[in-house]
């Protein structure tokens, strides 16, 4: 069977990025129909998981994977149980039929090959996502799919709110993916477990390791940002900049899930605590009422279903949070119900902006003749999404309101929220589905007609779906409810609710519902006068807040810049060599280990006396020095006998380095004076002279203790030994200082010579820019100009210049 | 220093100083020397004939730009470590031929061209800063303006680092002084 061959899976899960690979020029070369090659990707993708479906049915699981980086304990390995199966089928379902509406709806955009490759790329995250079994494999595809909502958010980056939106997005859902990972190494900390089925299966009391908030709180702020929980929400009605197959697939069925899903994979392990039922349902139950609030105050079809889409999230995450068995199942039917009820719509608000140019809600009105399909997959949608019986919105609210039908007072408040929430986006609901194509006809729309097959099928087949689930209950709970609801709970049960209405307190809190479903419907107009000034009463929001967030960051940034970056080179090298004789001298005095006074050698020949005696000259002419000139001259001659000294003692590779290395600091050195401009000789105040002469003796003293506690201990010979005994045998080189250079530790020496390398092109770069921005300042006074132009002159009459040097007042030259 | 006696002795000085760190780039393997070492050499040779002739001329005399010798030096050393693949062995494991030619064994490895390698990204890299810096802000650069005039021409010729019969830098000093 095809479900045990793990090759097939690995295929099934890398086929959409491979198919994102090819887009761009699948797209080149058939224009728009590119899509139907595309969505062949996700539907064999989806065609290879539906293989999983009886044996998952069972009540069994499935794991597979390759060995990544077994030093670490990492594995490239997928794990599929009840909620990540349904979640799979729902990506690669949906995501089979937004890739076909995203060729219909993109139809002649010049950048089609890249919204579909970032789609399919977007796809292939958010797959690896809820099949992840390894904690790794799980964040980096986390942070990938943040990556592929930016980019299409993003998408239309000449205009400045979607690049507002997409880095909003980014910024929030990726800062929540840190928090995540830094949950999810604790979580490996504190278990030594690294891969959630394993964590699903030992059953550790987590909850009582004192790591457990810590743990709660970063895993929270992870799913929080990512299924845009108040008061992380505000990135969400913003990326409704992104074209409408977009917010279809990322942001309603799909990427906001992932905080939803993460919550239910984890719910049986962080679960069932104190803290988790009562963070989970107040954030929940807020961002429920305010996103269904927020709605109503709406005239976009795509805002309107936006804040909707954060209002469903909200009860997902209450019903997660509550705690009890059915809420749990409530929380799984709804899911399933959203994805298809939610698809459909943003499909539909799509594909009327798509005809029609507008997605006013006030501005459309009588296209049920000339778009009847896409009005029978609205009107379907509208209708499970309210939540009337025959369709699964209606199962998953009645669950909802078996769960919360309780005595106590926790499960009455939820019970309100729940019942308000649902009221409030099924008007929404029934307003998109039905007020733009019921009604007189509007003229100034123009000739509407349907669209193409692909801008239909979608919202149809999801729309159907929803029916035909709601309709065959039994089926759709065998294969998809049970076994999630199992998986989340990690126990078995059975989901068995049915649509025909059973009386009882939940159908009468259904009609209850409706009623008031209907009574907001027929006042849409006064609640959303109602709605904007109550929200302007409230004055600006989170989304403002962030603005000023970063706001505040830059200039803080700019702040700390000046302070730390100054600008004047004395400072810099005044802190560092401060600094550096703080290191060297503070940790001696702390921990008392100064080292013993060394023992003279009894005989010290004339020559070393010589060269020592040479070395101190080199220091004393550095004091005395007239100007700088001479100054590194002689710094050079201290230089040079140290490295006879070197000699002297068996190190001639050493010692050779030591003399070129001061050859070329002495001639680098007094290229640099002349660069900078200096006066010949040094007129530092006597303080100063005073006070830069205590850190250098400060700095000289650390490291004299420093070398004598370091040749101290006993020296280890084991590696001398070993590189003397291997270095001719092995490496056939008799001088061991360069066998180690470029044999033993080759690796080294190339990362050396790429730092050396990248030095250089680092101080060429230095001296243009620094050549270019005091033309800039010289360019300010009109003396300097004077000076500057005849030089410009001549540099264009030679022919080595190019021409942008010969107009000095426009400042840095273009190379 | 633009002297007579040094601008007869650098091309010999020069000429000299390369060929003997090419010798120490070769010799390093068995007796003191390499290629950081002969590639500090080669660039002290350099910076000599810059001395005596003006940048221009090292730069007419390489050719290349510094900064490209010192791309190929570093992409010979990768180059060096990638055979290996194809011996199956882990990368960078030194691996050795000795072809016989007119009788004598020649030793040769992907560690000689290593350091090969490194000789030239050390040339390369230093040769470029010491460029760079000993480069009067001319035609290369636009011309900065100039603070405390006086001064910073007493340290040019104190300094003199451009014996320069390079025209162009030449020609650009004259007549900017002058209008000056």
């Amino acid at each position: 069977m095809a479900a045990t061959t793990p090759a097939l899976t690995f295929a099934a899960l890398m086929l959409p990025f491979l198919a994102a690979l090819l887009a761009p020029m699948l797209s080149r070369l058939m224009g728009h129909r590119a899509a139907l090659v595309l969505a062949l990707a996700p539907a064999l993708a989806c065609l290879h998981f539906l293989s999983f479906l009886p044996e998952i049915a069972a009540g069994e699981s499935a794991t597979g994977g390759y060995v990544w980086v077994p030093s670490f304990n990492l594995s490239f390995s997928w794990f599929l149980d009840g909620l990540s199966l349904t979640f799979a089928l729902l990506i690669t379902g949906i995501g089979t039929l937004i890739v076909l509406y995203s060729g219909a709806y993109m139809k002649g955009h010049p950048q089609q090959g890249r919204f579909l490759a970032f789609i399919l790329f977007f796809m292939g995250a958010m797959l690896g996502l809820v099949v992840s079994d390894s904690f790794l494999m799980l964040f980096v595809y986390w942070e990938l799919t943040s990556i592929a909502s930016f980019l299409l958010i993003g998408f239309d980056h000449d205009r400045a709110e979607a690049r507002r939106a997409a880095l909003q997005a980014l910024v929030v859902t990726g800062g929540g993916g840190l928090a995540l990972l830094a949950g999810l190494v604790l979580l490996w900390n504190v278990t030594g477990i690294t891969q959630l089925s394993l964590l699903l299966h030992s059953g550790l009391p987590l909850s009582a390791s004192p790591q457990y908030f810590a743990i709660l709180l970063l895993v929270l702020a992870g799913c929080f940002t990512k299924s845009a929980q108040f008061p992380f929400h505000f990135w969400l009605p913003n990326a409704m900049q992104a074209p409408t197959p977009v917010s279809a697939y990322l942001h309603s069925a799909t990427m906001v899930k992932a905080g939803v899903y993460l919550l239910m994979r984890l719910q049986p392990v962080l679960g069932d605590t104190p803290a988790w039922e009562i963070l989970l349902p107040f954030f929940g139950g807020i961002t429920l009422i305010s996103g269904a609030l927020l709605g109503l105050r709406q005239t976009d079809l795509k805002m309107m279903l936006a804040y909707t889409t954060m209002a469903s999230l909200g009860l997902m995450v209450m019903l997660t949070g509550f705690g009890s068995d059915h809420a749990i199942e409530a929380a799984v039917l709804y899911l399933i119900a959203h994805s298809l009820f939610k698809g459909a719509l943003f499909m539909v608000a799509g594909a009327i902006d798509h005809e029609t140019g507008t997605r006013e809600i006030s501005k459309l009105g009588g296209l049920r003749k000339a778009m009847p399909v896409t009005f029978a997959a609205a009107a379907l949608a509208a209708l499970s999404m309210a939540g009337l019986p025959l369709f699964f919105g209606f199962l998953a609210k009645e669950e909802i309101y078996l769960a919360l039908v309780d005595g106590n007072p926790r499960a009455i408040f939820f019970l309100c929220l729940a019942v308000i929430g649902n009221a409030l986006m099924g008007a929404l609901a029934l307003a998109i589905g039905f007020k733009p194509f019921l009604g007189p006809n509007r003229p100034d729309l123009g000739p509407v007609h349907e669209g193409p097959w692909g801008l239909w099928l979608g919202p149809v087949v999801l729309a159907l779906l929803g029916l035909l689930a709601g309709v065959f209950s039994g089926t759709a709970h065998q294969y998809f409810s049970t076994p999630m609801a199992s998986a989340v709970l990690h126990e078995n049960t059975v989901i068995d609710i049915s649509t025909v209405p059973h009386l009882g307190l939940p159908l009468l809190l259904s009609v209850l519902t409706l009623i008031l479903a209907g009574l907001v419907l027929l006042q849409l107009e006064t609640a959303r006068g109602l709605m904007r000034r109550l929200f302007d009463a409230l004055g600006p929001g989170p989304d403002r807040g962030f603005d000023h967030a970063v706001q505040g960051l830059i200039r803080l940034s700019v702040v700390l810049t000046r302070i730390l970056q100054p600008g004047r080179l004395e400072i810099y090298v005044t802190a560092t060599f401060i600094l550096l004789a703080l290191t060297l001298l503070v940790p001696p005095f702390l921990f008392n280990e100064f080292p013993a006074m060394p023992a003279f050698p009894q005989t010290v020949a004339l020559h070393e006396w010589v060269f020592l005696g040479i070395a101190v000259i080199g220091v004393a002419a550095v004091l005395r020095a007239a100007d700088r000139l001479t100054a590194i001259v002689a710094l050079g001659i201290q230089g040079f006998a140290i490295a006879v000294l070197f000699l002297l003692f068996g190190a001639p590779d050493l010692s050779f380095t030591q003399f070129m290395v001061e050859t070329l600091s002495v001639v680098i050195l007094a290229l640099v004076m002349t660069r900078l401009r200096l006066t010949p000789s040094d007129h530092r105040p006597l303080l100063q002279r005073l006070f830069d002469g205590t850190i250098a003796l400060a700095c000289g003293t650390g490291f004299t203790l420093l070398l004598l506690k370091s040749v101290e201990t006993p020296f280890d010979n084991a590696l001398t030994d070993f590189f003397n005994a291997y270095s001719k045998v092995i490496a056939h080189g008799a001088n061991v200082v360069n066998v180690i250079i470029v044999d033993f530790r080759g690796v080294d020496t190339l990362g050396e010579i790429a730092v050396v390398m990248i030095t250089g092109l680092a101080v060429l770069a230095l001296v243009r820019v620094r050549a270019g921005t005091k033309t800039e300042l010289g360019a300010g006074g009109a003396k300097r100009t004077a000076t500057a132009i005849p030089i410009g002159k001549t540099a264009a009459k030679a022919p080595t210049t190019k021409a942008p040097q010969a107009k000095p007042s426009t400042g840095r030259p273009d190379r | 220093m633009n002297t007579i006696i040094l601008r007869t002795v650098a091309p010999v000085v020069t000429a000299l100083t390369l060929l003997f760190s090419v010798f120490v780039l070769l010799r390093g393997h068995n007796e003191p020397g390499g290629g950081f070492i002969g590639g500090l050499i080669a660039v002290s040779g350099l910076a000599i004939y810059g001395i005596a002739f003006g940048t221009g001329a090292v730069r007419r005399a390489l050719r290349f730009h510094p900064m490209a010798i010192a791309g190929a030096g570093l992409l010979i050393a990768m180059l060096s470590g990638l055979v290996s693949i194809f011996a199956g062995v882990p990368f960078m494991t030194g691996l050795w031929i000795t072809p016989s030619l007119f009788g004598t064994d020649i030793p040769l490895s992907t560690v000689i061209s290593f350091d090969v390698g490194v000789y030239l990204v050390v040339l390369g890299a230093i040769t470029s800063i010491v460029l760079a810096l000993e480069q009067e802000p001319g035609p290369e650069f636009p011309a900065p303006a100039l603070r405390g005039t006086t001064s910073r021409r007493a340290e040019t010729a104190a300094f003199a680092r451009e014996g320069a019969p390079d025209p162009v830098t030449k020609k650009k000093r004259r007549k900017s002084g002058g209008k000056r």
